[in-house]
C-alpha cells in the first residue's frame, strides 16, 4: 500500500438521546485515504456521510461527540486535539469545501478578503504577495477578472461562482487532504459538470487527496478512484470505482445503482424497497436486512463483517455478495409505456404566453402597452394531450417553475392564453377561477417539508380538498381517505400522523394524494423528487407513473434532471431564459437532432459510469436576463452561425422525427454537424 | 441607492402627514372645543364666544387645518390655554428634559445590552448565560411603576442616598438636574436593556450556528478573531432595528417613570396637559411624538441600508 494520508480506526460518533441512550451516527468506521488518492463517499441522507467528513477534520457538530475510535493525521488523533492545534491543521493541512457555499461565505466579508484570511493564518508571505496569490487562485478555479471579483460580496456571485470561491479558499493554503461535502449539489447541470473537471484537474496537477462526499452516483464517478459506499452509519462497501460501479457486491449498492435513472436506458428505473433504519433502532444483524431480498436469519440474528472477496478489489459486509456477482449486473426496466391512445384529447394550450416579473414603467402603465423589455418568460406555445406527460426542462432562471406558476394561475400572465379543453380560457388569476376549474388543476410542490401544513394530521390534510370540492363527510369522507392513502401505497395507520413523523418520501407520497383527492385533470410537479434520496426518488415516480395509467391524469412535469425527465415524460420542452427551444416527443429530442442547448444540457449529464465523461461544449455563465433580440441561447452557443443569431428570432423548424427545434441552423446540418462529431 | 433615501423620506413625510390629520380629526370630533373643554362650568355666553373669537374656532375645520399644520411645519405650534403662553415655550423645556433623560438611558442601556448580549450568547447555557438571562427575564416582566418604586423604596427613603422625587422646576439648569435623574434612568434603561439582550442574544446564537461560522472554524480561524470578524458584525446588523425600536418604545415608557418620579419632562407634560383639557397643547404633543417615532426609524432603516451590503446591492438591483 502507497502511504497513507488518513486513517480512520473503529470510529464511532453519537449523541444522547433525550431518554438518555447512547445513539451512534457512525458505527465502528474503519478506513483510510491514501495520497493522492480521491475517495468517493455515497449514501443516502442520514447514512452519516458528511458526519465522517467532518471528523476526518476533527469536527464534530454540536451535540455530537466520539464514542470510540479515532482519526489519525500524521499520527496524531484529530478528535482529541486540543482547539490551538486544530487551528494549525485546518485550512492548512486538511480543508473543507462546504456544500452550499452561498451560506458558508460571511456574508459582510469580500470574497478576497476570506481567502487572503486563510493566507494570512497559515503562511508567512507578505501583503503584495498575498494580493498575488488571491489573484492566482481566482484564475485557477477560472473566475473571470479575479481582480474584481476579489472585490465583490458574496451575495453578487451567482451559485457556480461562489462554489468556485470555496475551492480557491480551499487551495489557498495548499492542503494535503481537501473534504468536499456535496460540492455541486445545488448547482445547474452544467455548472456542475464544469466544477467537477476543475476539480479533477487540480488532483491531477497538486497531487492532493481527495474525500467526495455525495449521495450523486454520478458524480461520484467522474472524480473518484475509490468508492466507500455507507449504509445506516456503516461502510458496506468499499473499493475500486470501476468495480463497484460496474458489478456492486452488496445489495444496497446494487439497489441504489439500479434506482438511478439513466439517459442511456429510457424507462423508469426500478425502485428499493422499504426505508433505512431509525437512528435509534438496536440492530443486532446487517442493517439492510429488512430491505433485502436475500435475507436469512443468519443476517437477522449477526452482523457481517466486512472483508475482501476473493479476487476482487473491493470490500464488503454482506454474507451473499456471491449470489450478487453470479446475477448479472442487469437492471431490470420496466418499459416506458409511452401512452399511445388513439385519440388526442386536448387539455391544454398554452397560447403564445408571456409573463414579466419587471415591473412595467409607469409610461407603459398608463398608455396600456406591453414593454418587449425583460420579459421573464416569451411566447409559450405548448398543447398538452389527455393522458400525457409533459416536461419542462431547464437549468435555473429558464423560467420552467415561473410556466407552471401561471398555469396554476398564481402569476398573472402579461399575454397570450391558457385554454383549457379547448373551449375554456382559464384567467391568469387564481381568484377569478371557478371551483371545478380549481380542481380540475392540482400542484404538488418539490419539498413536502413546507407545502404540508405541520400542524395538521394527515386525515386532516387529504380531507381539506375532498370537502372543498366534493363536500364529503363523515364516513364517506373516512373511506376516501383511506382509499386514497392505498394508492399511494400507505395504509390506515397514517391517518393521525403529523408530517413531520413521516420520512421524506412519504410525505412526498400524502402530498401525491392530496393532489389525486380532487380529481384533477392536470397535476403540475414542480420538481416534485428532488429533494428526495434516489432510491425513494425510484418510488415516487412508480407510484406516478402507476397513478397516471390507472386514472389516466395528465402531468406537466418540472424538473431539472434530464434523466429523471427521459425516465417519465412522453414530450419534452426545453427552455431556456424563457423562451423555447426544443419540444418534441421525448425519444426524438434525447436523439439529434437537437438544439444546441438541448446538446449541451444532455452533455452535461453524468452517468454513473466512471468512462462516461460529459462533454462541455458551452461555458457556463449565468446570464442576468435574457437578450432582447435574437435566438435566447446566442452568448453560449458553442455553433453560433454569425450575425442572424444575434438579431433575427430564429425559425422553429421542425425534423422528420416529429420534434420541434428553433435554430437558425438548418435542421439537416444540425444533424450531420451533431452526428459527425460524436 | 439614493433613489431609494428619497422613497423612504417620502414615505416619512405622508405618515407625518397622515398622523396630523388623524390628531386633528380626534380632537375635531371629540364633543365640546378647546374652549368649552378649557373653560369648563364657564363656558356659555360672552366669555365663549370671545375665547372662540380669540381662537379662531369660529372659522371651518378644514381652515383650521390648514393654518394649524401651516404654523407647525414652520415651527409655531400655537398657543397654550392653561399656561397662557407659546406652546413652544412650554415643550422645549420639556423636551430637553426628557431628551437628557432618554439619551443617558440610552448611553448607558444601548451598550450594556449589546455587550450582555454578546455574553450570554457567547457561553450561551453556561453559568453567565443562565445568571444574565434570568436577571433579564426578571426586569422584563415587571412594569417599570413598580421597579420605580421600589427603587424609590430601597434607594431614596431606606437608604437615603438620593432624592426619590425631582421637586426642581422644569426651567432648572442640566447640572441641577443631574443628580434627579440616576433613579428614573436605572428604572428606564432596566426594562429597555433587557428586552435588547435577549434580542441580541438570539441573534447572535443564530449566526453561531451558521453556515459561514462553521466555515470559518474549519479554516482554523481562532476563536476570537471569529466571533470579531465573522460573527459579530452580522449577528449585530438587526440590532440596529431593534435599538430604532426600544428608543421608540422609550417614548412611552418615559411617561410612567416621569409620572412616578414626578420628572418635568415631555411625558409629564402629556399627562398634565390632558388633565389641563388644554388640547392645543395635547394635539401638539401628540405631533412631536409621532415625529420622533417617524425619525427614528427612518434613521435606523438609513443605517442599515449603509452597513448591509447584501441590502444595498439587492434592492438597487430590483
Amino acid at each position: 500500500m502507497s502511504d497513507k494520508i488518513q486513517t480512520i480506526e473503529n470510529l464511532s460518533i453519537g449523541f444522547k438521546s433525550q431518554n438518555g441512550r447512547e445513539v451512534s451516527i457512525l458505527k465502528d468506521i474503519s478506513t483510510h485515504i491514501n495520497k493522492g488518492e480521491t475517495v468517493g463517499i455515497v449514501g443516502e441522507s442520514g447514512s452519516g456521510k458528511s458526519t465522517l467528513a467532518l471528523a476526518m477534520m476533527g469536527y464534530t457538530k454540536q451535540g455530537l461527540y466520539t464514542i470510540s475510535g479515532q482519526c489519525l493525521f500524521k499520527s496524531k488523533n484529530l478528535l482529541n486535539m486540543t482547539d490551538r492545534d486544530l487551528e494549525k491543521i485546518r485550512g492548512k493541512e486538511i480543508a473543507m469545501i462546504p456544500q452550499n457555499a452561498g451560506q458558508s461565505l460571511t456574508p459582510n466579508l469580500k470574497i478576497g478578503y476570506q481567502i487572503e484570511e486563510t493566507l494570512k493564518l497559515h503562511s508567512t508571505i507578505n501583503t503584495k504577495d498575498r494580493q498575488l496569490k488571491i489573484t492566482e487562485l481566482l484564475y485557477k478555479v477560472r473566475l473571470p477578472s479575479p481582480n474584481i471579483m476579489a472585490q465583490r460580496y458574496p451575495h453578487e456571485l451567482s451559485g457556480g461562482q461562489q462554489q468556485r470561491v470555496a475551492i480557491a479558499m480551499a487551495l489557498a493554503g495548499s492542503p494535503k487532504l481537501l473534504l468536499l461535502d456535496e460540492p455541486t449539489t445545488g448547482l445547474d447541470v452544467t455548472t456542475q459538470a464544469h466544477v467537477l473537471e476543475l476539480l479533477n484537474e487540480i488532483a491531477k496537477d497538486t497531487d492532493t487527496s481527495m474525500v467526495y462526499v455525495s449521495h450523486d452516483l454520478g458524480a461520484i464517478a467522474q472524480v473518484s478512484d475509490r468508492v466507500i459506499v455507507m449504509y445506516a452509519g456503516e461502510i458496506v462497501l468499499d473499493g475500486d470505482v470501476r468495480e463497484v460501479l460496474s458489478s456492486p457486491l452488496h445489495p444496497y449498492a446494487y439497489g441504489l445503482l439500479n434506482s438511478i435513472p439513466k439517459l442511456s436506458l429510457p424507462g423508469l428505473p426500478e425502485a428499493m424497497p422499504g426505508t433505512p433504519p431509525q437512528l435509534e433502532q438496536n440492530i443486532k444483524g446487517c442493517c439492510f436486512f429488512e430491505r433485502c431480498e436475500f435475507a436469512t436469519d443468519k443476517c437477522k440474528n449477526s452482523k457481517p463483517e466486512l472483508f475482501i472477496p476473493k479476487n476482487k478489489k473491493m470490500k464488503v459486509r454482506c454474507f451473499w455478495h456471491s449470489k450478487l456477482s453470479d446475477k448479472q449486473y442487469k437492471p431490470n426496466y420496466d418499459t416506458h409505456s409511452a401512452n399511445k391512445t388513439k385519440k388526442l384529447d386536448e387539455v391544454l394550450k398554452l397560447d403564445k404566453v408571456s409573463i414579466t416579473y419587471t415591473k412595467q414603467s409607469i409610461l407603459d402603465q398608463l398608455l396600456n402597452r406591453f414593454s418587449e423589455k425583460n420579459i421573464t418568460v416569451k411566447d409559450i406555445e405548448i398543447e398538452v394531450n389527455k393522458g400525457e406527460t409533459i416536461a419542462l426542462v431547464g437549468e435555473s432562471g429558464s423560467g420552467k417553475s415561473t410556466i407552471l406558476k401561471s398555469i396554476a394561475g398564481l402569476l398573472n400572465t402579461k399575454n397570450g392564453a391558457i385554454n383549457f379543453k379547448k373551449n375554456i380560457t382559464l384567467s391568469s388569476d387564481v381568484r377569478n377561477r371557478t371551483n371545478s376549474q380549481l380542481r380540475a388543476i392540482q400542484l404538488i410542490f418539490q419539498n413536502p417539508d413546507e407545502s404540508l401544513n405541520p400542524s395538521h394530521t394527515v386525515q386532516e390534510i387529504l380531507s381539506q380538498p375532498l370537502k372543498l370540492y366534493f363536500q364529503l363527510s363523515g364516513d364517506k369522507l373516512e373511506e376516501k381517505i383511506i382509499d386514497l392513502l392505498k394508492k399511494v401505497r400507505l395504509t390506515e395507520s397514517y391517518l393521525y400522523r403529523f408530517p413531520r413523523q413521516l420520512s421524506g418520501g412519504e410525505k412526498q407520497r400524502i402530498a401525491v394524494a392530496r393532489a389525486f383527492a380532487a380529481k384533477p385533470d392536470i397535476i403540475l410537479c414542480d420538481e416534485v423528487t428532488s429533494a428526495l434520496d434516489v432510491s425513494v426518488q425510484a418510488a415516487v415516480l412508480k407510484l406516478l407513473q402507476d397513478l397516471k395509467n390507472d386514472m389516466g391524469t395528465t402531468y406537466i412535469f418540472v424538473s431539472h434532471d434530464l434523466a429523471v425527465v427521459r425516465a417519465i415524460s412522453d414530450k419534452v420542452a426545453v427552455l431556456y431564459q424563457g423562451r423555447l427551444c426544443e419540444f418534441g416527443p421525448s425519444s426524438e429530442v434525447y436523439k439529434f437532432p437537437s438544439h444546441p442547448y438541448t446538446e449541451v444540457l444532455l452533455g452535461a449529464v453524468l452517468e454513473p459510469d466512471p468512462d462516461l465523461k460529459p462533454v462541455l461544449t458551452a461555458e457556463d455563465r449565468v446570464e442576468e436576463s435574457p437578450p432582447e433580440i435574437g435566438c435566447s441561447f446566442q452568448s453560449r452557443c458553442p455553433r453560433v452561425l454569425g450575425k442572424k443569431c444575434f438579431t433575427e428570432t430564429p425559425p422553429w423548424q421542425i425534423s422528420k422525427n416529429g420534434n420541434a427545434i428553433r435554430c437558425h441552423i438548418k435542421i439537416e446540418n444540425l444533424f450531420k454537424q451533431q452526428t459527425s462529431e460524436n | 441607492m439614493f433613489l431609494l433615501i428619497l422613497k423612504r423620506l417620502g414615505l416619512g413625510f405622508i405618515t407625518i402627514f397622515l398622523v396630523s390629520v388623524i390628531i386633528f380629526t380626534g380632537v375635531e370630533v371629540l364633543p365640546g372645543d378647546a374652549c368649552t373643554a378649557y373653560l369648563e362650568r364657564e363656558a356659555k355666553g360672552e366669555l365663549l364666544e370671545i375665547c372662540r373669537e380669540q381662537l379662531g374656532l369660529n372659522t371651518p375645520a378644514i381652515e383650521r387645518y390648514l393654518s394649524w399644520s401651516y404654523n407647525a411645519l414652520y415651527g409655531d405650534l400655537g398657543y397654550s390655554l392653561s399656561g397662557e403662553k407659546p406652546i413652544n415655550e412650554i415643550i422645549s423645556v420639556r423636551v430637553r428634559n426628557s431628551l437628557i433623560l432618554a439619551v443617558t438611558a440610552i448611553l448607558i442601556g444601548i451598550p450594556l445590552a449589546i455587550i450582555l448580549g454578546i455574553v450570554t450568547a457567547l457561553w450561551r447555557d453556561k453559568f453567565p448565560d443562565i445568571f444574565i438571562s434570568t436577571f433579564a427575564i426578571f426586569s422584563m416582566t415587571i412594569p417599570e411603576f413598580i421597579s420605580a418604586t421600589i427603587l424609590i423604596l430601597v434607594v431614596a427613603i431606606w437608604l437615603n442616598w438620593l432624592p426619590g422625587i425631582v421637586i426642581v422646576s422644569s426651567n432648572s439648569t442640566v447640572l441641577e438636574l443631574l443628580p434627579n435623574i440616576i433613579l428614573p434612568v436605572i428604572a428606564i434603561s432596566m426594562v429597555m436593556t433587557a428586552h435588547m439582550l435577549r434580542m441580541v442574544r438570539s441573534n447572535i446564537i443564530q449566526v453561531m450556528s451558521s453556515d459561514y461560522v462553521q466555515m470559518a472554524k474549519l479554516k482554523g480561524v481562532p476563536y476570537w478573531k471569529m466571533v470579531f470578524i465573522h460573527v459579530l458584525p452580522n449577528g449585530l446588523l438587526p440590532a440596529i432595528n431593534i435599538i430604532a425600536l426600544t428608543i421608540a418604545w422609550l417614548l412611552g415608557g418615559v411617561v410612567v417613570t416621569e409620572v412616578v418620579f414626578n420628572y418635568p419632562g415631555l411625558g409629564r407634560l402629556v399627562i398634565e396637559s390632558i388633565s389641563d383639557r388644554d388640547l392645543p397643547v395635547v394635539q401638539a404633543l401628540a405631533l412631536i411624538l409621532a415625529l420622533i417615532y417617524v425619525g427614528v426609524n427612518l434613521i435606523a432603516d438609513l443605517l442599515t441600508l449603509v452597513v448591509n451590503p447584501r441590502l444595498r446591492t439587492l434592492q438597487v438591483r430590483k
